[in-house]
């Protein structure tokens, strides 16, 4: 008996191609070669010394060396570069080795083939069986591509970041070089009183801003479709578009606008106040207005997303059971407590918790109406109302603390993930998906 | 009972008309102010005493501001370019990995469902600086492509609330036709995609007005004043000229604002569908 399979399996493991010249495949034998040669080519000459430079992250800063009678700036190493063609490169590796365990198992799949006596099939007849086999794949491949370039290997480079010492005004390339420094700043983060007092003061409003503004829009939308939909109110579609004029506006816009209508001296707001006689709010300036103006703005933003799906809901609550309550003689409380409430609250309830992870993250709303201000001498780089997200846009973008930033950033990570862990795993959809069709 | 009933339509009405009053004033207030004579953001009358359009001329004319350097024509043109090829890039790129996902049953595809969930959790501009650097490598930076590229990547990772809708499409239909012999592509094209209106609609807007209104990425990569988007030039002006040069920005804000929410009325159908479908996935 002729071991095909084995034979092919192992030549392949020696070299690409070289299985499926063997089975006379000689297109894709000479295909498979060809991208071996490239490989280790590229491998030995470049990718490996791009490896090392991640792990080393350079040797030498930029540095003065005597020329002649002069000194003279040479540049060094830039370590960011480096750690990026580094990470770039293990990538192209990967990439590597997984055409190389395919190869295998297509020269043993095909050695298979002919132990059965099957002939193997010709070049474009396997081109032709691979599309209709991986076509899922093959349309993902694109936008795969664009994921990994510029969302996963981002990502990589960031929380690799968050263990360097990437940070104004001491390591910054090509001046200095970056050097790995475990988990240095997330100790940082937490116990030394510049960065652990900033933490845990954005930290807890951060919680109580997403707590505030997801309650409040919530039961705000629920509150105002169900005024819309009272018996007796005419002209419910004029309401309705009326109110979901707030959604339509686009948010940069409404919300600059927001800003100079609360402005202190010459806004709108304050003008009426003063019109009753009142001194007027400094509704930006002061640590708590400005709490209270970011939350009354976003509901102002947020109310008719969810009223909009209330009304939804609302037509879709059964009538029968309306009619069968009121055979009953329930008054409209009751038919509102045990009928509609319940069935608003029970498929809202999903929507609750994303809306959750969203205020977490709701950059728009206090970057462009405060820009986390009014600023605090306890806190480090960050003002009364920043969010998280919006200290973290500070960290790098105007102070170039991007190791700090990075911790941060993996740290609201962990706090998006086991918000939306709890949520996702308790989804009907998730668990049931097959059973719709 | 009837008294008490007039009574709390009455509230009702009254608290409709306040809520209706908030809703639109900031936008009444807005083209008030963008009508208005002087450049400052104070005004002693809701309605301006005397109207003039001088701040829309100034807009197209920027030889007139020069001091402020408003090219606001090359802005609009800026945007309108990079919101409409990301839109017409994204919205495919978003379908076909939906479609993908949501029809096929293929190993690899839970992880796959599962590593774009985890993805959305990362916060944005995290990774903006590495985005930077590439960009930098790809000598892209301070180019509209630049962002189109970006957007474009990343429309792939909004694949829910179109898979939410293609799992509502009964899979018999496909069935049928691949039976009549027709391949992936004719079925995706005669098929899936003359039912998806409501969900293509839904996408296009949102990907179109997503990169309509990006200021904080557009304005790390758009280097230069005449390259800048809409977004991040309005954000600059009232940033740097604050009170100064508000009926400027009103108008310029007005302009902008318009086309978006006649765009939003006129698929409001379409829009609620996709939030209800979005909602769906939990």
């Amino acid at each position: 008996m002729n071991r095909y399979a084995r034979t092919a399996g192992w030549l392949s493991v020696l070299s690409m191609g070289l299985g499926q010249l063997y089975n006379r495949q000689w297109l894709k034998g000479a295909l498979f070669l060809l991208t071996h040669i490239t490989g280790i080519t590229l491998i030995t000459t470049v990718l490996s010394k791009h490896i090392a430079g991640f792990f080393t992250l350079g040797e030498q800063g930029q540095h003065l060396v005597k020329v002649g009678k002069i000194y003279k700036n040479v540049p060094g190493d830039h370590s960011i570069f480096m750690m990026i063609y580094g990470l770039l490169s293990i990538m192209v590796v990967l990439i590597y080795l997984f055409i190389y365990y395919m190869n295998v198992r297509d020269a043993v799949a095909n050695g298979r083939m002919r132990e059965k006596g099957q002939p193997t099939k010709s070049f474009i007849d396997s081109i032709r069986y691979g599309v209709n086999n991986n076509f899922p794949w093959l349309i993902l491949a694109i936008p795969i591509i664009g994921v990994l370039f510029f969302t996963i290997m981002p990502i990589l480079f960031m929380i690799f970041m968050a263990f360097t010492n990437y940070s104004a005004p001491e390591h910054i390339p090509p001046k200095n070089l970056v050097d790995w420094i475990g988990l240095q700043t997330f100790k940082d983060l937490f116990t030394l009183n510049v960065w652990s007092d900033t933490f845990f003061g954005v930290l807890t409003w951060t919680i109580i801003w997403a707590i505030l503004a997801t309650v409040t829009c919530y039961f705000g939308g629920i509150l105002v479709a169900l005024l819309i939909n009272q018996q007796g109110i005419k002209f419910k579609g004029l309401w309705r578009t009326l109110f979901i004029i707030p959604y339509a506006i686009p948010q940069f816009v409404s919300l600059l606008v927001m800003r100079n209508m609360l402005n202190d001296k010459f806004g709108p707001i304050n003008q009426y106040f003063r019109f009753f006689g009142l001194d007027g709010l400094p509704w930006l300036s002061d640590p708590f207005w400005a709490k209270v103006s970011v939350i009354v703005v976003n509901m102002w933003i947020g109310i008719p997303v969810t009223m909009v799906l209330v009304m939804g809901i609302l037509t879709s609550i059964p009538k029968d059971l309306y009619e069968a309550a009121e055979v009953d003689g329930a008054t409209p409380w009751v038919k509102f407590r045990n009928i509609t409430m319940p069935f608003v609250l029970f498929s809202t309830a999903p929507i609750l918790i994303t809306q959750f992870a969203g205020n977490i993250n709701n950059f728009n709303v206090i970057f462009l109406l405060t820009k986390g201000g009014p600023s605090s001498i306890d806190y480090n780089m960050a003002g009364k109302t920043d969010l998280l997200v919006t200290w973290l846009y500070k960290l790098t973008l105007e102070n170039n603390k991007y190791n700090v930033a990075s911790a941060v950033g993996i740290l609201i990570f962990i706090i998006i993930a086991s918000v939306s862990i709890f949520s996702y795993t308790r989804s009907k959809s998730y668990r049931e998906e097959d059973m719709i069709q | 009972m009837k008294t008490k009933r007039s009574l709390r339509l009455f509230f009702s009405y009254l608290l409709l008309i306040f809520i209706g009053i908030a809703s639109i004033y900031p936008a009444l207030w807005t083209i008030m102010s963008s009508f208005k004579v002087g450049d400052s953001l104070f005004s002693d009358t809701f309605i301006p005493n005397q109207f003039t359009l001088k701040h829309y001329s100034d807009l197209f004319h920027p030889e007139n501001i020069a001091g402020k350097q408003v090219p606001y024509v090359k802005w609009y043109w800026n945007t309108l370019k990079i919101a409409t090829m990301s839109m017409i890039i994204g919205t495919m790129i978003q379908l076909l990995t939906a479609y993908a996902v949501s029809r096929f049953r293929f190993k690899g595809r839970k992880t796959l469902l599962s590593t774009v969930l985890v993805l959305g959790m990362f916060p944005g501009f995290m990774s903006m600086i590495a985005i930077y650097v590439f960009l930098v490598q790809l000598n892209l930076l301070d180019t509209p492509w630049a962002l189109i590229i970006v957007y474009s990547a990343g429309a792939a990772l909004g694949l829910f609330v179109a898979k939410g809708f293609f799992d509502t499409i009964p899979k018999s239909l496909e069935e049928a036709a691949r039976i009549d012999g027709a391949n992936h592509f004719q079925v995706f094209s005669k098929i899936i995609l003359p039912l998806s209106r409501p969900i293509i609609t839904y996408i296009s807007l949102m990907t179109f007005t997503g990169a309509w209104m990006d200021f904080i990425f557009a304005g790390l990569i758009l280097r230069s004043r005449d390259q800048w988007t809409l977004a991040v030039g309005l954000f600059n002006l009232v940033d740097s000229y604050s009170s100064t040069a508000f009926t400027l920005f009103a108008a310029g804000a007005v302009l902008v604002a318009v086309p978006i929410t006649i765009l939003f009325a006129f698929t409001q159908r379409f829009l609620v569908e996709g939030l209800t479908s979005g909602a769906n996935k939990g």
